[in-house]
């Protein structure tokens, strides 16, 4: 609103505007990542080690996405199992069973 | 005691090198003993700006490697006595340049000189990172353009994290150089105007350097923008922010062209 405003009142061409905000959103949010370890790679590696303590998995079938929304975000993680999967833990029980 | 100033910005062709050279002859006319080295190794620049690239024999990294003794490397301006040129090296790759080799130079170099301006490569890899490893205080190039200060902004982030100073819990003196400035666009509303700028990226502001013909005119001969054309409007513009260095107090001002009667008449623009 403020925006139209400004442009209404400045002419077509008075884009700085436009340039100032979109700076300040996008800086905001990377000043936010800054220093920080890369998030998705960090929940990649943690998903994948929570799910393999249950069934056997390829590393390279997880793949972990974040799509940032104007209102919310989604995490998306998608694992790719195997129809014939391995359970490990049920497999190490019957084998601490059977010996 | 000697100062080291990086000249940095993060994004390519915004004014770093032509900037170093003009910061440097003005600190040197001043009578400071300067230094400036260029560390965009594979792609050096300072030299050909600074009208001395059939000067070169040695370079940075014949320095760092033990090939060349610093003064061997060392270039004097042919304009200025106290005003002096480490060249990068044109054949070897950024990875010759070692942190230790690197601190080696600066630490010799603080002995002989009062400033020590290292002009960055672009980016943000290996030859950025060395030119602000070192520095007590950065100046970090920027165009009145969205790419520009955002770059600018990581950069910044770098100086504060990145650097020995930084390491030891210490600060780098920042300062913004704007560069390619136009009054009239920015009044406008065409283009990010100085608090937007200064807003953004809250760092405190070292000059404005209007947009201007001058600065080409003196890379073509090479010869800093400061010494080529003194009362040109860029020419001005760093000797005010060469002063605001040495921590003088001057007044902000954006220099403007003096047009020409026949210019004024035609309406022509002078930049």
């Amino acid at each position: 609103m403020t925006m139209n405003l400004l442009r209404l009142f400045r002419g077509r061409n008075a884009s700085a505007g436009v340039a100032r905000e979109r700076l300040q959103i996008l800086l905001a949010h990377e000043r936010g990542l800054r220093g920080q370890p890369d998030l998705l790679a960090t929940l990649r590696e943690e998903i994948l080690a929570v799910v393999s303590k249950h069934i056997q998995l390829d590393p390279e079938k997880v793949t972990v996405r974040l799509d940032r929304g104007p209102v919310v975000s989604t995490l998306e993680v998608d694992i790719e199992v195997p129809n014939n999967f391995e359970q490990t833990s049920a497999r190490a029980v019957r084998r601490a069973a059977a010996g | 005691m000697a100062k080291v100033l990086v000249v940095t910005s993060g994004k390519g062709g915004v004014g770093k090198t032509t900037s170093t050279a003009a910061l440097g002859a003005a600190l040197a006319q001043s009578g400071a003993s300067v230094v400036v080295i260029d560390f965009d190794v594979g792609l050096r620049n300072l030299d050909l700006v600074m009208g001395a690239e059939r000067r070169v024999v040695f370079d940075l990294i014949n320095v760092v490697h033990g090939v060349a003794k610093l003064q061997q490397a060392l270039i004097r301006d042919k304009r200025l006595e106290n005003l002096w040129l480490l060249p990068a090296s044109q054949t070897r790759d950024k990875d010759a340049l070692t942190d230790e080799g690197v601190g080696r130079i600066i630490a010799e170099l603080r002995t002989k000189f009062d400033w020590i301006l290292c002009d960055s490569p672009a980016g943000i890899e290996r030859g950025a990172m060395l030119a602000m490893r070192y520095a007590d205080e950065a100046v970090i190039v920027t165009n009145p353009e969205v790419s520009s200060v955002r770059d600018s902004d990581r950069i910044i982030g770098m100086l504060d994290s990145k650097t020995v100073k930084a390491e030891r819990g210490e600060r780098v003196a920042k300062h913004v150089l704007i560069t390619r400035y136009d009054p009239a666009r920015a009044a406008r509303g065409e283009m990010l105007s100085i608090d937007d700028i200064l807003e953004i990226l809250a760092t405190p502001l070292l000059g404005i350097i209007p947009e201007s013909q001058d600065v080409l005119r003196a890379s073509n001969v090479g010869c800093p923008v400061t010494l080529n054309n003194v009362t040109s409007a860029p020419a001005r513009a760093y000797v005010d922010a060469a002063r605001r260095l040495m921590g003088e107090t001057v007044d902000m001002t954006v220099p403007a062209e003096r047009r020409g009667l026949m210019n004024r008449l035609l309406g022509r623009r002078a930049a």
